[in-house]
């Protein structure tokens, strides 16, 4: 509370500019340890509106005018709030308020003060720990059908020894032996060894996940080559096996001096190396940061609309991203060859590629439940730096990246292109969208399963999945049909370009909407 | 002439047909004097009928022997035939060609074409002026139905019947018509009711370099103005345009004479221009490159959506100088027969509930189009894919379409029609068994007397089993005025006619499927309830029991 210098101040105005309200409301701000409150004055209505202060992402204070201070809220959910209040005074003590309340942890780089911690719904000690087991992953193996005689649960990385940014359950060829993982793990960056990702049982062809290998220019591994070796002797059906890095072919050249880089195929047997293309998390954090201000453009006409959008490069991101796992899905469904997913550590471009394969190959995968199930795999168990990619503490901005935006954008796409494939709408990936950023619940907090056991977060936080079950009536899509074609199998998207929908809307439509030019 | 000079060889055997999204048919091709038809002749497996003024262009290449003729339809379809012999290729290509080139009207397939279906209502008789001004009457006294036009005379692309302004007798109209391009003096397009604001359109005033003016046509236009009030005067032409038409003896109001309007100028593209737009964009929906950063550029290039931009902003503009400035408004281009309609039209729809219903949406195409003289024929000759200079032909019509599918998209309940409505319209503008879309205007269709002779699209369309399948079932009536947003993140690119057939639709038609099925099912339900709610309070006033507690 030490950082709230004025608790309440009245008679502030405020303007939701991407809900298009046209008017300021008039009312009073309430500064908690946790929200902003505004509560209308009209009588009728009363409305409240709170923004978290994690969901903030920027506090702008544009010059004082006559009629007083103003405010602009920046929201991670791309909501934007502007406020105004007559008092200079008052403005410049919420505006100092709001900008250390949105940034946690700015001296002590600590997670006390996010708003998981703090937050309590009104749930029991049982309740919460049942509510961490929601969500089984091991379950999820077994509907795969694994273990079976092909694939073997290792405790290899029990302790998190191996590799502290992996899960510590996990799933490899029944003929990887603990040497051999060991051996692979060093050989590949951080350690992050080749791991099933899904099984396809209909082919028994698999998607497996690692990081780049530390071959620099001519480095080899005789553990990592037998690794990718049972890999592909684990599929019966095929005598070679996919390496597909999911960066563009100069990147990963550029890798090898230092020591890092891509399979050889000379060292390798039985590989087919295929280069995607999907850009760095810096070059996607600055597509995000343009395509957001072409949706903040006053009046702009079609060509400058249509040149930020180009210019962005923000579709073609997202084509690239869809192609990688169409790549995927194609070899495991239709070639029944296994592919083994990688990009530099293997917790970004990788984690897109293979939930993008999962979600096309598997119909499960299209299910309120399944989504879950999928991100709690490849995105929070498999080490997703959720931490730093959605600055849930105010550390290094070069490590924000919007890479789960990505994702749930590809998910939409494709919602739009198989209306009736899958059982949750659009509310549903906004909703994820918005826990991955608020800091509510513990599910998307640190970096790795291990940070998350350090920091205790099962018994000191909650789970969001139980409570975006419970509200799954409002996640439902009413057109989804288990039983139709579209919903069953694998999905097969078109990519062509034309195929992709912009999807920003306008943020003043004030400005475009009403007044065509008089 | 006899089309059989035109067949070369009518038919061909072992002819391999591919079509989009659609399983290859080998069969026998045919060539009547108005389609191409390809038949496996095995009773299930699609047959090909092609209206032959459906092809806007054809190409021919060889492999060997095996000829490849490429189809491009005026729908926007590419098809592919694959013959066996050199001499049968060609012979088929150059009949193609020939049969689908020909100038004559009265060769056209409409006047061949004897419907297979009960015409349960005449459409040639569902629109006519004279009961539109029927509604009129009932809403204000101030306007009159003139036959100034009944023989064409006075303006040759306006129909015999016109609503001006009472006090105005046809001495003075033929007076005005002098002093308008084409003799399209100022007419009532819509009386708005609420306000009883209205929204007139005429041809560009003659005023030339040295300012001509017309007392007759001031006073005319001024009629229509409340005491105390400014109307708008709507050019579609960007003034630099409006400028240099005065050279070729055009020009617009100068407000020296008409001191009780406000001129306002817009940009709407002309025809060669938009011809040229929907050229690129259909060439770049069509670009197999895969990439996206040059398919963003190339639509962008295309500048279509510019287009459609620029003129639902303009139609906006004057339905809101309409309803909130409760201003009367004029609208013209140059000739009024293009942009002026495009304008007009939208304006209604946006303004007009009526115009959103099926029979309104008709009405409106009738009147603001057919009646308002649109040079459909010149327009709709070619489309995107023709190879020959274009002359007169423009995608006037399609934009319009386009428009409304946007405003259709911005508000799904709003209307009784659904997309399908739309692209059939679009479908049988440019190719057509129907008389509908013939000829350049009502003095030209009454020439051809296409009433008597071809059958009216309106005849098929309003049958149960047609409507059933063009009504929206999101339709609840909406009384309101309906704003659409024109900022270009909101306008999409119609795919149901720009990628039509580059894509696949059978997921997004199991959605409507699935969409209509829910619809009914709540329907049954509500009747359900309904029922049971009857049968409780029946069962209440019969069982006195049931009120004690």
């Amino acid at each position: 509370m030490e950082h709230i210098r004025t608790p309440k101040v009245e008679n502030v105005r405020l303007l939701d500019r991407s809900s298009g309200q046209r008017k300021a409301s008039v009312g009073t701000l309430y500064l908690s340890a946790t929200h902003a409150i505004f509560v209308e004055n009209n009588p009728e209505t009363r409305k409240e509106t709170w923004v978290l202060h994690s969901m903030v992402s920027s506090v702008e204070r544009p010059p004082t005018t006559s009629s007083g201070g103003q405010l602009i809220l920046r929201c991670k959910d791309f909501q934007i709030f502007q406020i105004f209040i007559p008092q200079e005074r008052d403005c410049l003590d919420v505006h100092a308020s709001l900008a250390r309340l949105s940034r946690p942890g700015v001296c002590a780089c600590k997670y006390s003060e996010l708003y998981c911690l703090s937050f309590n719904p009104n749930v029991n000690k049982e309740e919460r720990e049942e509510s961490w087991n929601f969500i089984d992953l091991a379950a999820d193996y077994k509907r795969m059908g694994v273990p079976n005689n092909l694939w073997v649960a290792t405790a290899a990385n029990s302790e998190y020894r191996v590799c502290d940014t992996y899960p510590s359950e996990l799933f490899v060829p029944k003929s990887a032996t603990p040497a051999i993982i060991v051996g692979s793990s060093r050989f590949r960056s951080r350690g992050r060894f080749p791991a099933l990702s899904y099984f396809h049982q209909d082919t028994l062809a698999a998607v497996c996940r690692c990081s780049q290998p530390l071959s620099g220019f001519s480095g080899r591994c005789q553990e990592d080559e037998m690794m990718l070796q049972a890999l592909m002797k684990s599929n019966p059906g095929s005598d070679y096996i996919y390496v597909v890095d999911t960066r563009p072919k100069l990147n990963a050249m550029a890798n090898r001096a230092a020591g890092k880089g891509y399979e050889n195929e000379d060292h390798y047997t039985n590989i087919k190396l295929q280069f995607i293309g999907i850009e760095n998390i810096h070059v996607m954090r600055s597509s995000q940061q343009k395509i957001v201000d072409v949706g903040e453009m006053r009046s702009p006409s079609v060509t400058d609309f249509l040149w930020g959008l180009e210019n962005s490069g923000w579709l073609k991101h997202i084509k690239a991203i869809l192609d990688a796992g169409v790549f995927v899905a194609r070899a495991v469904a239709d070639e029944g060859v296994s592919v083994l997913v990688h990009c530099s550590d293997g917790w970004d471009r990788t984690a897109q590629a293979c939930s993008v394969a999962s979600i096309l190959l598997d119909p499960y995968y299209r299910t309120i439940r399944g989504l879950m199930v999928l991100i709690q795999r490849d995105w929070v168990s498999f080490g997703h730096k959720f931490s730093h990619r959605y600055a849930h503490l105010d550390r290094d901005p070069k490590e924000v990246s919007p890479v789960i935006d990505q994702f749930l954008e590809c998910v939409w796409q494709l919602s739009e292109q198989f209306p009736c494939a899958f059982e949750f709408n659009e509310r549903f990936l906004i909703a994820i969208h918005a826990h991955v950023y608020s800091c509510q619940y513990g599910t998307f907090l640190g970096n790795s399963q291990k940070e998350r056991r350090d920091m205790r977060l099962h018994e000191r936080t909650h789970s969001v999945w139980p409570q975006l079950w419970k509200d799954r009536g409002k996640y439902t899509n009413p057109l989804y049909k288990a039983e139709q074609s579209q919903s069953q199998g694998v999905l097969r998207p078109n990519t062509s370009p034309y195929c992709f929908k912009p999807t920003i809307e306008p943020s003043l439509p004030e400005l475009s909407l009403y007044s065509y030019m008089l | 002439m006899e089309f059989a000079e035109l067949i070369k060889t009518p038919r061909v055997d072992g002819v391999v047909l591919h079509r989009p999204f659609m399983p290859t048919v080998e069969g026998t091709l045919c060539l009547t004097g108005h389609h191409l038809i390809l038949s496996s002749r095995q009773d299930n497996t699609e047959e090909l009928w092609l209206l032959h003024s459906n092809i806007d262009s054809i190409e021919k290449r060889f492999v060997g022997s095996l000829g490849h003729i490429t189809v491009k339809c005026k729908d926007l379809r590419v098809i592919q035939l694959e013959i066996t012999g050199m001499e049968e290729c060609l012979n088929i290509a150059s009949s193609i060609e020939a049969l689908s080139t020909l100038d004559l009207v009265s060769l056209m397939y409409p006047f061949f074409y004897r419907p297979m279906f009960e015409v349960i209502e005449d459409g040639w008789n569902s629109f006519l002026p004279q009961n539109a001004f029927k509604d009129l009457e009932s809403m204000t006294d101030e306007w009159r139905l003139s036959e100034v036009n009944k023989d064409f005379s006075l303006c040759p692309s306006y129909p015999p019947l016109v609503a001006v302004p009472k006090d105005f007798d046809d001495e003075t109209l033929k007076k005005v018509a002098t002093f308008r391009h084409g003799g399209r003096f100022p007419v009532l397009s819509y009386y708005h009711k609420k306000n009883g604001m209205v929204m007139m359109r005429a041809g560009q005033p003659l005023t030339g370099t040295n300012g001509r003016r017309c007392k007759e046509d001031e006073k005319l236009i001024n009629a229509t103005l409340r005491p105390g009030k400014r109307g708008y005067i709507i050019d579609t032409r960007a003034i630099n345009v409006a400028q240099q038409a005065k050279a070729r003896g055009g020009g617009f109001e100068l407000e020296a004479n008409y001191p009780q309007w406000r001129r306002i100028h817009k940009a709407i593209e002309r025809y060669n221009v938009l011809q040229e737009s929907l050229i690129k964009l259909v060439e770049a929906c069509n670009d197999q490159s895969h990439s996206m950063d040059r398919w963003l550029s190339k639509l962008e290039a295309s500048n279509w959506q510019t287009n459609v931009k620029e003129i639902l902003t303009t139609a906006c503009l004057a339905a809101q100088c309409i309803d909130r400035e409760g201003a009367s408004v004029l609208v013209h281009g140059t000739e009024g027969t293009d942009s002026t309609l495009q304008v007009t039209s939208l304006a209604q729809i946006i303004l007009d509930p009526g115009c959103r219903t099926v029979k309104g949406f008709q009405s409106l195409v009738e009147r603001e189009w057919l009646q308002a003289g649109h040079p459909f024929q010149q327009r709709c000759a070619q489309s995107a894919f023709s190879n020959s200079k274009p002359r007169h032909e423009a995608p006037v019509f399609l934009l319009f379409l386009d428009c409304v599918w946007q405003i259709l998209r911005q508000f799904p309940c709003s209307f009784e029609f659904n997309e399908s409505f739309l692209v059939l319209l679009f479908e049988h503008a440019y190719a057509s068994q129907f008389g509908t879309f013939l000829g350049n205007s009502a003095a030209e269709r009454a020439r051809l007397c296409l009433p008597e002779k071809t059958v009216s699209l309106w005849s098929w369309v309003n049958r149960p089993q047609e409507l059933e399948r063009l009504t929206n079932p999101l339709y609840e009536p909406n009384s309101l005025v309906i704003w659409p947003s024109v900022a270009p993140q909101s306008l999409l690119l119609w795919e149901g006619v720009f990628l039509r057939w580059n894509r696949s639709s059978k997921c997004l038609d199991e959605a409507y499927e699935e969409m209509v099925h829910i619809i009914e099912y709540n329907k049954e339900l509500q009747t359900k309830v309904n029922s049971l709610r009857r049968q409780l309070a029946q069962l209440e006033t019969e069982d006195p029991l049931l009120h004690t507690p």
